[in-house]
């Protein structure tokens, strides 16, 4: 079992993942290829949705991929490529959306629900500790008596 | 206040609940425009082969109301909605401008050629669809409702049928012109 979890684990590290970057389009610089892929990981593509430029197969995420490699050369940093796409596809094309006011919710809701079950958990806990074993009644205890005195003769 | 606190999980899980209900009945490829009020983007597009006009620039969404559609002759929902557009040339309403949005540009010109030419003016945005991307494209068809003065008023996206057309935009036309 450990033998197989370990081969899993293997083959799992070796696969990664499967980038849609064709190697023409890659830039021949690697420091600005790389800062390309950086910036492309965090665009959505807005055909399929669920993957970045980077991964996609789409002729869409091709061009955008296109056009973030033109203006990395050209010399524009990360946010300046970022805001160019932001500007016309809006902060649904973000990957990692923006913290702001219309976000909050998003950002802060995971943290409000996580502090509300760690209150009533403390409050459920706090409560149990305080519940007292009920003692035996009267009669009960004299039937435990006679029961303990009949085993000893 | 004991049993409230137990019931509050329940709360906040009903409260989710409503919430992805409604989201579960979004399409997600509705993505709002960011660019509606917004002037159009500056651009000069090069013209179909054969069509006899100059293309497509900025100073053509100017002057008065247009439709400006970005498809392609490779993409099958512009099938779906070319006789909507040839009713509304017809019609008179508003001139259409086309965009051939990563088309090659002899199928471009044939497919018009076949299905009838519904557009006043088309420019050719080959790959990688600047133009296109300038106007936030998602996908095609998308239409946009250009004012006047050459600012983005609205954007439909998906093919324009003769309920979409008679219920949505031709009423924004209209008022647009008032």
């Amino acid at each position: 079992m450990k033998t197989l979890f370990g081969c899993l684990i293997v083959v799992l590290v070796m696969v990664g993942t499967a980038w849609a970057v064709n190697p023409s389009e890659k830039l021949a610089d690697p420091v600005a290829e790389a800062r390309a892929e950086e910036v492309g990981k965090g665009l959505r593509c807005l055909v399929c949705q669920s993957e970045s430029i980077e991964e996609s197969d789409a002729d869409l995420a091709r061009d955008l991929r296109t056009i973030v490699r033109e203006r990395v050369v050209a010399g524009d940093s990360n946010q300046q490529i970022l805001d160019y796409v932001v500007s016309r596809y809006g902060d649904y094309v973000l990957l990692k959306p923006p913290f702001k006011s219309t976000t909050l919710v998003l950002w802060m809701g995971p943290l409000v629900l996580l502090g509300i079950g760690i209150l009533l958990a403390f409050s459920v806990f706090r409560r149990r500790q305080k519940i007292e074993p009920d003692l035996l009644s009267e009669d009960e205890s004299r039937r435990l008596k006679s029961l303990i005195e009949k085993d000893k003769s | 206040m004991t049993r409230l606190a137990y019931l509050l999980p329940l709360a906040i899980i009903g409260v989710l609940a409503v919430f992805f209900m409604i989201g579960l009945g979004r399409d997600p490829h509705l993505i709002p425009s960011v660019l509606i009020d917004k002037p159009v983007p500056d651009f000069a597009l090069a013209a179909l082969p054969g069509r006899g006009d100059s293309g497509l620039s900025t100073a053509d969404l100017k002057g008065d109301v247009t439709l400006v559609d970005i498809y392609g002759s490779w993409c099958i929902a512009c099938v779906e909605e070319h006789p909507t557009l040839l009713a509304i040339k017809k019609s008179g309403e508003v001139k259409i401008h086309g965009i051939d949005w990563r088309d090659d540009p002899k199928r471009g010109a044939q497919w018009l050629r076949e299905k009838g030419d519904p557009y006043d003016k088309v420019g050719l945005d080959p790959a990688p669809g600047r133009t296109s991307i300038d106007f936030g494209v998602t996908g095609a068809p998308e239409s946009f409702i250009v004012d006047a003065k050459g600012v983005i008023r609205y954007k439909y996206i998906g093919p324009i049928t003769p309920q979409v057309w008679t219920e949505i935009l031709l009423p924004i036309v209209r008022s647009l012109r008032k």
